[in-house]
């Protein structure tokens, strides 16, 4: 097998065991898991109390939590986590020389360690999106569940929500590996990107092109209902969408670009934690 | 400049206005070489260039012809147990081993054989499956040990690699160091306990302040000292009759009985004078046993170059 792959794969296997089982790690965990919660404690309130089930408004009422939490909170922070630790949290531990005194290149460690991030987050938001979803509509009989998933829009839904989850991994991703090995102080990137995403609505045209949540917005599959009070529905608002050929391909060549430039920084980075 | 070599071309180290070394050319020969110095004098950060862990402000560094730059050939004949105990979250001796040989690129069976082959040079294979947050400093120091030579690397950078250690494995661990350097590898040592390397280095590489203060064999460091009279114990029968003689001779400038009684200590200013002159001296029925230089090792140049206060004996 080609020498960079056997080490890309060597570093996915190193960092996944500490992803997944690290224990500063849990919060990520209780982030994915609490629309799952709200979902599965509504389900259980619909029949337990044998309310009116409506298709429309549970539709509606996910699309809402998926934009507005899971999206720009859960997935976004989730990442300043994961990906943020790849290298930062390594430099912290004073444990990335370990890395950096192999006979791999470090552009190589850099791919590595990024695939194992989207690997590790993919798993975690993705696995959590799908059961959502589940948790959302189990409410419903298996007749009108079934008519609804293969005859309407429910495989739909499945796929694009997973889809966009998947691309929101690959975009806060490469940016918070960036920041990784720019910044010594994970808060700031996150706080300055929390900012730039949130008022991506009211930018220009062309500066909207730069950010994640541009082409994420574009790409869910049910818009966020006009009921939403104003200053939730400003940010959600889309005046100029962008079709899925495009928004895909763009979001990936950007978060490469990025990916890139942080493989060549890396190229640079020094390693300093000692004295004399 | 040849590729067996290690190579420091004009090299300088800034961290900001802070100065790390500055202006220092060395060339490296195999064998053991040691950089000894009080703490901030450099030796990390030296070491830190040379394996690429900080880039140098200017200069350029070739380790065996490769550039630090190209880690990927670089640490296939490089390997650096670095000072600091810090390990990957959660490893065991065993895999902190073995997951930079599969990070080398070994597959799995020749990467196991090699880990356990390291670990065994080390006397680590009871301790190997137990994490290592729970090995003691000692154990740390081996475990760093082993994985900074799975490899074979033909050179082997040791950032204080005996500190640490008990007495026995300091012996056993000085014993590898000199079986390694006889295998032809180059072993550089830092250290700030001098007489730990005068008895296993080659050469030596004298730090102060950031600059290369002496660099060479020890002896050859110390005849170049003119300031400081040659100090030579002579072990005889006679010490006082001896003493007399030595005191007619214009480059002695002092002879001291030794406190046992049985010898002789003269500070002289020109040796090659006193060692013709010696020979006369034993021809005259003085019962000399032996001669020896008594300040040529390493803690003697450090004092004389460096100067007593920064000793660091």
């Amino acid at each position: 097998m080609n020498l960079w792959l056997t080490q890309i794969l060597a570093v996915i296997r190193l960092e996944l065991k500490k992803t997944f089982f690290a224990r500063r790690g849990l919060w990520i965990y209780i982030l994915a898991l609490m629309p799952l919660v709200l979902f599965g404690a509504h389900s259980f309130a619909v029949l337990t109390f044998h309310q009116q089930a409506d298709f429309g408004q549970d539709t509606n009422i996910f699309a809402t939590v998926f934009q507005f939490f899971y999206l720009r909170l859960a997935i976004f922070f989730g990442c300043v986590g994961i990906f943020m630790n790849l290298i930062r949290g390594e430099m912290l531990d004073r444990s990335l020389h370990f890395y950096f005194l192999a006979p791999i290149r470090r552009e190589v460690l850099m791919a590595g360690k990024f695939l194992a991030g989207l690997f590790a987050a993919t798993v975690i938001f993705g696995t959590s999106t799908i059961l959502q979803l589940v948790a959302m509509y189990c409410h419903f009989d298996p007749p009108t569940l079934q008519e609804f998933v293969f005859r309407g829009d429910g495989l739909h839904h499945l796929l694009a929500y997973f889809g966009v989850t998947v691309l929101a991994c690959v975009g806060y991703g490469s940016v918070f590996l960036a920041a990784g090995v720019l910044m010594r102080n994970p808060i700031i990137p996150a706080a300055i990107m929390l900012v730039w995403e949130s008022i991506n609505s009211f930018l220009p045209a062309f500066l909207q092109k730069f950010s994640v949540i541009y082409y994420l917005k574009s790409l869910c599959p049910v818009d966020v209902p006009p009921q939403v009070p104003p200053p939730f529905a400003l940010l959600a608002v889309n005046v100029d969408p962008v079709s899925p050929l495009i928004a895909v391909p763009s979001l990936l060549l950007l978060s490469a670009l990025v990916v890139l430039w942080s493989g060549y920084k890396i190229r640079r980075l020094e390693i300093n934690y000692g004295t004399d | 400049m040849s590729s067996a070599q290690i190579v420091f071309e004009n090299v300088s180290k800034f961290y900001g206005d802070v100065l790390g070394v500055n202006r220092v050319n060395l060339v490296v020969p195999p064998g053991i070489t040691s950089l000894v110095g009080p703490n901030g004098s450099g030796k990390t950060t030296l070491m830190n260039l040379m394996t690429g862990l900080i880039q140098p402000s200017r200069g350029r560094i070739r380790v065996l012809g490769l550039s630090p730059d190209n880690p990927e050939e670089f640490f296939r004949e490089v390997g650096y147990c670095t000072q600091f105990d810090t390990f990957p979250k959660g490893f065991t001796g065993y895999q902190f081993v073995n997951s930079y040989l599969r990070l080398y690129g070994c597959p799995g069976k020749e990467a196991e054989t090699l880990t356990w082959q390291s670990i065994e040079r080390v006397g680590m294979i009871d301790a190997a499956n137990r994490k290592i947050a729970g090995y003691s400093k000692g154990m740390r120091q081996r475990i760093k040990l082993a994985q900074s030579t799975c490899h074979s690397p033909s050179v082997l950078v040791l950032d204080e690699p005996l500190n640490g250690l008990d007495p026995l494995v300091r012996a056993e661990t000085i014993a590898l160091f000199k079986q390694f350097a006889e295998e032809g590898m180059h072993v550089i040592i830092s250290s700030h306990i001098l007489h730990e390397v005068d008895a296993i280095s080659d050469q030596v590489i004298l730090l102060s302040n950031g600059y290369v203060v002496a660099e060479g064999q020890i002896r050859g460091v110390r005849d170049e000292i003119e300031d400081h009279p040659m100090q030579i114990l002579i072990r005889c029968s006679k010490p006082g009759e001896l003493a007399s003689k030595m005191f007619q001779q214009e480059h002695v400038i002092e002879a001291r009985i030794h406190k046992d009684g049985a010898g002789l200590l003269i500070k002289t200013r020109d040796p090659s004078k006193f060692y013709l002159m010696l020979n006369k001296v034993a021809l005259n029925g003085v019962g000399i046993e032996s001669v020896a230089p008594a300040d040529d090792d390493v803690n003697s140049l450090y004092e004389y170059l460096i100067g007593g206060e920064e000793s660091t004996k």
